[in-house]
């Protein structure tokens, strides 16, 4: 390797590195070119009276162009990831997808039956018990009765619900919910599984516990088109990925590189504050990233007072020179909790950097002030010796939830040493 | 790997729609979700089954007191009483199925939103709980038709044929109300103010007789297909002496505004529905 480049040359692009040989297997999802437009009215005629009222009032509609022929092949046994911000038009093609939609153009081929998970629910009626709620959602998945019925044992003992077979689902937590829905499409059987967001919420017990089964499926050679903004789950589990930016397609293959374009994408161009400072390009690679307990055991979720260690295992993509690590823990409103920096450790003589493909541990502990609530770590690498300078990558690292009651609504929680004397009057 | 489902081949994918999903998924869907919701409706509640058959039987009281004691249209009719019960728990079934499938779709927001399902399941599965509803509470008509004393006839067996009349009109309603509602939310208010027009505009408190019904309203009450469907029910259930549907509205020539208005309601409804049907998603 060109040991002798300058690191500035390391902030272009990265080619993508040619992709593995791919075994071609038959294809489950075949989109060619599909159209979706929504027409968003300006001034909603909602009723008859405004239509009275107002007969000749041409309503104004906007076209909002969710999607603008997207074309891609889904192959059988495939994790496949659908990527993209906000209203790139992910969740419209996964409902398409699922038929919830009908494509403007376009024509869409599916081999075999479909389970669609989508806005963290299958469609539950509230006030049907739970034993009723799976059958029928069977049923609707395509099952026959009988078979919905025998599955049942099966989706509950999955949900860990057993006990509350009978209860009305207007009675479970929305995290029983969750589980329910969740369990009924994994044990659905159907061929494909269209997953919408799933790992954005939920407890870490039960986002470990979608994990394993990915795992599982994967190994089991099933097909799952995973719809997502969060990269990390993409890198994690799928084959392929898509990015989808305003309804068209950006780039499509290797998830690493998706999620390049990804980052590029939200922190590249005209991006303003100190995100557009985030240069984009993948200088390392996210190996590992996990939480330790006091006790040094890998935890997902910690008790409010409770010291944690955060971990990542870091590989080094291109040479990088005087880096430095620094972890920013961001909570669930987006606030900056907090954050610590440290420079690569060298041994004396050693040269201050990483060569491609060496990695790095960085560890760091923290007494854990934070309020219970739902947390973000994102590891800024950056080059030292340059203070204020361009930070290399933003990697996003682990949600973590600090449980524990809540008082009072506070970002942090210090120790106080806090006297309340009553004065002497007139004195 | 999963060499089965390598073998399945591909299908075009066409979007939600009436039916979407097969005949075999519609029926499953359909008879599971009436029986779960008819089971609500009378396990749910503590006294269950009453409940469906307090409401008419309140309202038959009341106007059996009004119409036999202070206007006195009853007492010229034979078999007065049973008459307008029978015609009471009919009207029910049709004003209750229909103003329960008017909103059924918007409620069932989260399961349209989420599932492919064919959509003709929603507004048929309220309907269907209604005829559950019907079927029991015919059974005490008719056990109060024999103890009043009305000699049963051959023609009782039509009663099936009543039903299934009276079930195709209120799912066409149903399905047109309930796609309408969607876009217009309105529609529910008015339907409440139609359906309860045409209870007095249809002769069921009063039978269509020439005696009781002046000469200039006959012709335009007998556009109305609920007038043919009431006359004819009395002649088959109550006293077979009573018109049949035809001799009451004047002869076959008068069948026709009636019915082709029933026909066109069914069309309607059908057709509407199915325009709207794949859109359902993206309104609600």
């Amino acid at each position: 390797m060109a040991r002798a480049t300058p690191i500035d040359a390391t902030t272009e692009a990265i080619e993508a590195a040619p992709a593995a040989p791919r075994v071609e297997r038959s294809v489950a999802i075949e989109a060619r070119g599909v159209h979706k437009t929504f027409r968003i009215p300006g001034h909603r005629i909602d009723s008859l009276k405004e239509r009275v009222v107002h007969p000749l009032a041409r309503v104004s509609y906007r076209d909002l162009h969710a999607l603008r022929g997207v074309s891609f092949d889904v192959h059988h046994g495939e994790f496949f990831g659908i990527v993209g911000r906000n209203g790139s038009g992910k969740s419209t093609l996964l409902k398409i997808l699922a038929s919830i939609y009908r494509a403007d153009a376009g024509r869409i081929r599916i081999a075999g039956r479909i389970a669609p998970f989508i806005e963290l629910g299958v469609g539950f009626n509230a006030d049907l018990t739970a034993r009723e709620n799976v059958v029928l959602n069977g049923v609707m998945m395509g099952l026959s009765q009988r078979e919905a019925r025998r599955r049942l044992d099966a989706v509950l003992e999955f949900a860990e619900l057993e006990e509350f077979v009978d209860l009305k689902l207007k009675n479970y937590s929305s995290g029983m919910m969750v589980r329910l829905a969740f369990s009924g499409m994994i044990q659905s059987d159907a061929d494909i599984l269209l997953i919408d967001e799933v790992l954005a919420v939920g407890d870490a017990a039960f986002r470990q516990k979608c994990a394993d089964v990915f795992h599982e499926m994967k190994g089991a050679g099933r097909t799952l088109v995973l719809v997502t903004h969060d990269m990390g789950s993409v890198q994690a589990y799928c084959d392929r990925a898509m990015l989808l930016d305003e309804g068209e397609l950006r780039y499509i293959g290797d998830p690493e590189d998706t999620g390049r374009e990804y980052l590029r994408m939200n922190f590249g161009g005209e991006g303003s504050g100190d995100r557009a400072s985030v240069v984009p390009d993948l200088h390392t690679r996210l190996v590992d990233a996990w939480l330790e307990d006091r006790a040094g055991e890998r935890v997902e979720n910690v008790e409010t007072g409770e010291p944690i260690r955060i971990n990542a295992v870091l590989e080094a993509s291109t040479e990088l020179r005087s880096p430095s690590f620094g972890f920013l823990c961001t909570n669930a409103d987006g606030v900056n909790v907090f954050q610590f920096e440290r420079p690569l450790t060298t041994d004396k003589g050693q040269p201050d950097l990483l060569e491609p493909g060496q990695r790095v541990r960085i560890s760091g502990i923290i007494d854990n002030p934070l309020a219970p609530g739902r947390y973000m770590v994102r590891c800024l690498v950056t080059r030292k010796r340059n203070p204020g300078d361009r930070a290399l990558q933003g990697l996003r690292l682990l949600d973590f939830v600090v449980y524990g009651p809540n008082r009072g609504a506070t970002v942090i929680r210090v120790r106080a040493d806090v006297d309340a004397v009553p004065e002497e009057p007139g004195g | 790997m999963s060499t089965e489902a390598v073998g399945v081949p591909l299908r075009d994918v066409h979007g939600p729609s009436a039916l979407g999903g097969g005949w075999r998924r519609f029926f499953e869907l359909l008879y599971l979700i009436s029986v779960t919701e008819f089971k609500k409706t009378y396990f749910g509640t503590v006294l269950g089954y009453v409940w469906s058959l307090v409401r008419p039987l309140l309202l038959f009281s009341v106007l059996l007191f009004v119409f036999t004691k202070i206007f006195r249209i009853g007492s010229t009719v034979p078999n007065y009483p049973v008459m307008l019960l029978l015609n009471i728990v009919l009207y029910t079934f049709f004003q209750e199925a229909t103003n329960t499938a008017v909103t059924s779709v918007v409620n069932q927001e989260s399961v349209v939103r989420k599932t492919q399902f064919p959509r003709l399941v929603i507004p048929m599965a309220t309907v269907l709980t209604s005829v559950f509803n019907l079927g029991m509470n015919l059974i005490a008509v008719v056990i109060f038709l024999l103890a009043y004393g009305v000699d049963p006839t051959w023609t009782w067996l039509f009663l099936p044929l009543i039903v299934l009349i009276l079930f195709v009109l209120t799912s066409a309603m149903s399905l047109l109300l309930s796609s309408l509602y969607v876009r217009f939310r309105d529609i529910a208010i008015m339907w409440s103010v139609a359906a309860a027009a045409l209870f007095y505009g249809s002769p069921i408190l009063y039978p269509f007789d020439p005696a009781i019904v002046p000469d200039q309203y006959r012709a335009v009450m007998a556009i109305n297909p609920l007038t043919p469907f009431f006359a004819q029910v009395r002649h088959w259930i109550i006293d077979p002496s009573a018109p049949t549907a035809v001799e009451a509205v004047g002869g076959w020539t008068h069948m026709i505004a009636p019915v082709a208005i029933f026909v066109a309601v069914c069309a309607l409804g059908v057709w509407v529905f199915n325009r709207e049907a794949p859109r359902v998603a993206e309104e609600l």
